[in-house]
């Protein structure tokens, strides 16, 4: 980073000289979605370099989880991307499973995938509805947190919490379902598909949202992939590559589902428009396959398989699934004894703030918003 | 005539002058002020489908008081690091500069602070005081977000000033007077005599007025719209870009009076926009007055017309914040010059030659 | 796609000395044992060969293997001397959809493993990480510091397994 800011030192013409002005953004600022600083070099509005200094966060969740067994983990795992929680247990869950080789029930891949494909659209609300509050309009918002409190109202009858479940255990749930979750679901599902459409006239459709996002921000696909970029931002550079398709973990291949890509339809492919869409499209994937979940819901016990004592043979493995932000890998070293040896965590938030500089350099402090916004990071699993 | 009442009160021409002066702002702009704030907590509330202040009185209705109580005893901080006399200054004179544009503004016949006779340049004038005091506060400030907003707003504000001159010049051409009360006055009879319908003025030339005439009325109310700083030309502020732009630093009774100017300046740009085409504080079907030949109801029903008309702008005002996001600072600059300059400048040439001829 | 044992065929036969090691005894996962500081000619390789097109960097961890002379001090807490750090790279093919497992083993005392980052720009946050939290220097990174913990902790690693907490942090007391 230090080498272009000489280059652009040297190219300056002699004569008339201005100096960059330094300006911080964050860690308390209102749009960096948590405590993320931005240390931008600006000349005038416009961005010649920006650094991001992330860590304020740091609970160091790889060294707690070294000295807790495998299923207290749990817990901490949800504090990581505290707006997918179920999904992080989900990907935990799955990466201890295959490290102890046990099968799980029907029954609770089926309610895992339900769970998750439902933190997938409230995680997608938040991303859509923050964003929205980034652009300048306020309205989408409310709209989108209203939606999103339907879905906690069901996990909260289902687990008993709104955000922090400790719901999917290794093996298994905590709790099988309540009695009247396919109803309310099925209900969820009749409520929800009207409002995405409201969110498209609100949002999606404006012509100053257009103005803000398309050709904003363009993530070209090489650079994307070089970068390790996953889910909806790679995706949104026009890449159909989707873990639940690509690499199918779980119950996830008896679905059928599409996979929305970015196809550039307001400029670029790859902008934050583009990024912002694939989200909305993926939501309503995510609404087809909680319906032909939770219309075939094999009967079953869902406690069945847990393992009384978690003790894994020595071993390694990296296991990854497709949470709303991207891929989610856990990589977990087993000594045979019951705390695991290493765990960690490669979060799609920490990787994508990483390609940050790279789409930021020539854009005005408002498009900084954008981006940031359209990328959608949870700085508590930047920061774990 | 007020002024002639409160002469023939005291009998001191200074302190009729002064009871005067006063009376727009605590008759008019602290209750509107008040009123204004809850009216936009609910309209956005109902927008957004929640329900907004409920705790404090019916519904609510008493949150500003308690807001306004809340900010009066905050203490008042000072950054350690900014220019004093310039912050202490800064929101007096954007206060000021807004309170002063109330000065000409016709709320009936029978009553306008001062009827000066350059009421409309007077208006557009006191308005761009505003200015000043917002780069005063920017820049006193000490903060890199203040300086950006100001700056922003210094642009933003001198840009849309040339829209709106231009076309309150093309309204100068048609009526050939700049005081609003004549100009007012001239708007009289039905809704088909107010400027933006063409004006008084029959045959041909009216024909031709009328699309030309909501064209600038458009320009006005969008160029307006960016001088108070709303959304979506909210840009100064920009909450979540510059945390809150210019009044960043600023707490307690400073703050309320940012926020207060604010409200003013709301309500002022649609005085301005009502007083020039939409007949002012004429009735558009008539008055009760006339019809029971009670004459004194008269100024009263014009009152309540002026305000009503104000306070629907204000509401579509609100309406857009709460509907649209916000531009960016080089489409803001883009749309006022490469969009509706042209098109004020295009509109003035045909008037002016219509008139002419 | 290919197995991880064919690409060891592959990679054996162009760097022969270089890769040290095919591990199969482990059950779920297999990975390949290369030289820490040949790793980044190795993951060049990898990327840029028509067969193997590994485009894309899943994951790079650091572990402290804790192999080493383990003592404890007056208060009980445990010291770890020599031993190895290793690096672990997850690398994946978008295009012919096949994984591989690498893994490095470095000096503990002396951990130096030669950066991938300019093969796969996504290892400089993982390789600033395994820096900040294992203290592993990743030759030729251009901006090796330290990325989640502050910039000026200097109580050593966090991830070592002998990592002991210090007492004050600029003059703030730690454990609490």
């Amino acid at each position: 980073m230090s080498i272009t800011i000489e280059k652009n030192k040297a190219e300056r013409k002699p004569g008339l000289r201005t100096e960059e002005m330094v300006l911080n953004m964050g860690p308390q600022h209102p749009s960096t979605h948590g405590v993320l600083r931005l240390e931008l070099e600006l000349e005038g509005e416009i961005i010649i370099n920006a650094i991001p200094h992330i860590g304020y966060l740091h609970r160091c969740f790889e060294k707690h989880a070294e000295a807790m067994n495998y299923s207290q983990v749990i817990p901490y795992t949800d504090r990581m991307d505290y707006l997918a929680s179920m999904y992080n247990e989900f990907g935990y869950a799955i990466a201890v499973e295959k490290l102890l080789g046990i099968q799980v029930p029907e029954r609770v891949e089926y309610i895992r995938v339900i769970m998750g494909e439902l933190q997938r659209i409230a995680s997608h609300l938040v991303a859509l509805g923050t964003y929205a509050v980034d652009i300048g309009a306020f309205t989408p918002f409310l709209f989108c947190f209203r939606d999103r409190e339907k879905i906690l109202s069901l996990f909260e009858q289902t687990c008993g919490a709104r955000l922090l479940y400790n719901y999917i255990w290794v093996g298994g749930l905590s709790h099988d379902l309540h009695p009247d979750f396919v109803n309310q679901t099925n209900e969820f599902i009749k409520y929800f598909r009207p409002k995405i459409k409201e969110l498209n006239d609100l949002l999606t459709k404006n012509k100053i949202f257009i103005d803000r996002t398309a050709n904003v921000g363009v993530l070209p696909l090489d650079v994307a992939i070089n970068y390790g970029i996953s889910g909806p931002n790679l995706r949104g550079s026009g890449f159909k590559w989707d873990i639940r398709k690509d690499d199918p973990y779980s119950v996830y291949n008896k679905f059928d589902f599409d996979i929305p890509v970015g196809e550039g339809l307001m400029g670029k492919v790859g902008d934050c428009w583009d990024r912002y869409y694939v989200r909305i499209l993926e939501m309503e994937e995510s609404l087809k396959i909680i319906e032909q979940a939770v219309n075939n819901l094999p009967e079953g016990d869902v406690t069945s398989a847990i393992p009384k004592r978690i003790k894994p043979p020595v071993g390694q493995v990296y296991s990854r699934v497709e949470n709303p932000r991207g891929e989610l890998g856990y990589f977990i070293i087993s000594d045979g004894s019951i705390n695991p040896f290493r765990v960690k965590v490669k979060g799609p938030s920490f990787v994508h703030l990483g390609v940050l500089n790279e789409i930021l350099k020539g854009h005005m402090i408002a498009d900084v918003i954008a981006i940031l916004g359209s990328i959608d990071i949870v700085l508590g699993e930047v920061d774990r | 005539m007020i002024y002639d009442f409160f002469f023939k009160l005291t009998g001191s021409n200074f302190l009729a002058d002064v009871i005067q002066s006063l009376l727009p702002l605590f008759i008019f702009i602290l209750p509107f002020a008040l009123f204004a704030v809850l009216f936009e907590r609910k309209v956005s509330a109902h927008m957004q489908d929640r329900l907004g202040p409920m705790r404090v009185g019916y519904h609510g209705i008493l949150q500003t008081i308690a807001d306004i109580l809340k900010l009066i005893q905050k203490e008042d901080i000072i950054p350690t690091l900014a220019d004093k006399p310039l912050f202490n200054i800064a929101p007096v004179l954007v206060f000021a500069g807004s309170y002063a544009a109330f000065a000409a503004i016709p709320f009936s016949s029978a009553f306008i602070g001062s009827n000066i006779d350059l009421g409309v340049i007077f208006i557009i004038a006191a308005s761009g005081f505003v200015v000043a005091g917002i780069l005063m506060a920017g820049w006193s400030s000490n903060n890199k977000y203040s300086l950006l907003g100001a700056m922003r707003s210094a642009a933003q504000i001198i840009s849309y000033e040339i829209p709106t001159v231009l076309v309150v010049l093309s309204i100068i051409m048609i009526t050939g007077t700049t005081n609003l009360l004549t100009l007012s006055e001239m708007q009289t009879g039905h809704f088909w005599n107010w400027m933006i319908f063409g004006g008084p003025q029959m045959g041909l030339a009216k024909f031709i007025f009328i699309p030309i005439m909501i064209i600038n009325f458009v320009i006005i109310y969008i160029s307006t719209l960016a001088e108070v700083n709303r959304t979506p030309f909210d840009i100064p502020e920009a909450e979540s870009e510059l945390v809150s732009g210019y009044h960043t630093e600023y707490s307690g009774m400073k703050f309320a009076m940012f926020f207060l100017s604010e409200y003013a300046n709301m309500f002022a740009v649609s005085a301005i926009v009502t007083a020039l085409f939409l007949g002012g504080y004429q009735s558009p079907v008539g008055y009760l007055g006339n019809l029971f030949g009670a004459h004194w109801l008269i100024p009263i029903e014009q009152f309540f017309w002026f305000t009503a008309k104000g306070i629907f702008f204000v509401f579509v005002q609100m309406w857009l914040r709460w509907t649209l996001p916000r531009l960016r600072v080089d489409q803001l600059m883009a749309l006022c010059w490469k969009y509706l300059i042209p098109i004020a400048f295009v509109n003035l040439l045909i008037i002016g030659l219509i008139t002419v001829l | 796609m290919k197995t991880t044992e064919e690409i060891f065929t592959i990679l054996k036969n162009n760097f022969g000395d270089a890769i040290l090691e095919l591990v199969t005894s482990q059950p779920v996962e297999h990975f390949i044992k290369v030289n820490p500081i040949e790793i980044n000619k190795v993951c060049l390789f990898l990327r840029e060969n028509e067969e193997l097109l590994f485009d894309s960097l899943m994951n790079l961890s650091g572990v402290d293997d804790a192999n080493g002379q383990k003592s404890a001090d007056e208060d009980g807490t445990q010291i770890i001397s020599g031993g190895t750090l290793s690096v672990f790279y997850h690398l994946e093919s978008t295009k012919l959809r096949h994984k591989l497992t690498l893994k490095v083993s470095t000096d503990r005392e002396k951990p130096e493993v030669a950066s991938v980052e300019s093969t796969w720009r996504h290892a400089d946050w993982h390789e600033r990480e395994a820096y900040d939290l294992l203290g592993i220097i990743f030759l030729n990174h251009p901006d090796l510091r330290r990325i989640l913990m502050p910039y000026d902790w200097d109580a050593g690693y966090p991830l070592r397994k002998d990592y002991k907490n210090p007492e004050f942090y600029q003059g703030m007391k730690v454990p609490y």
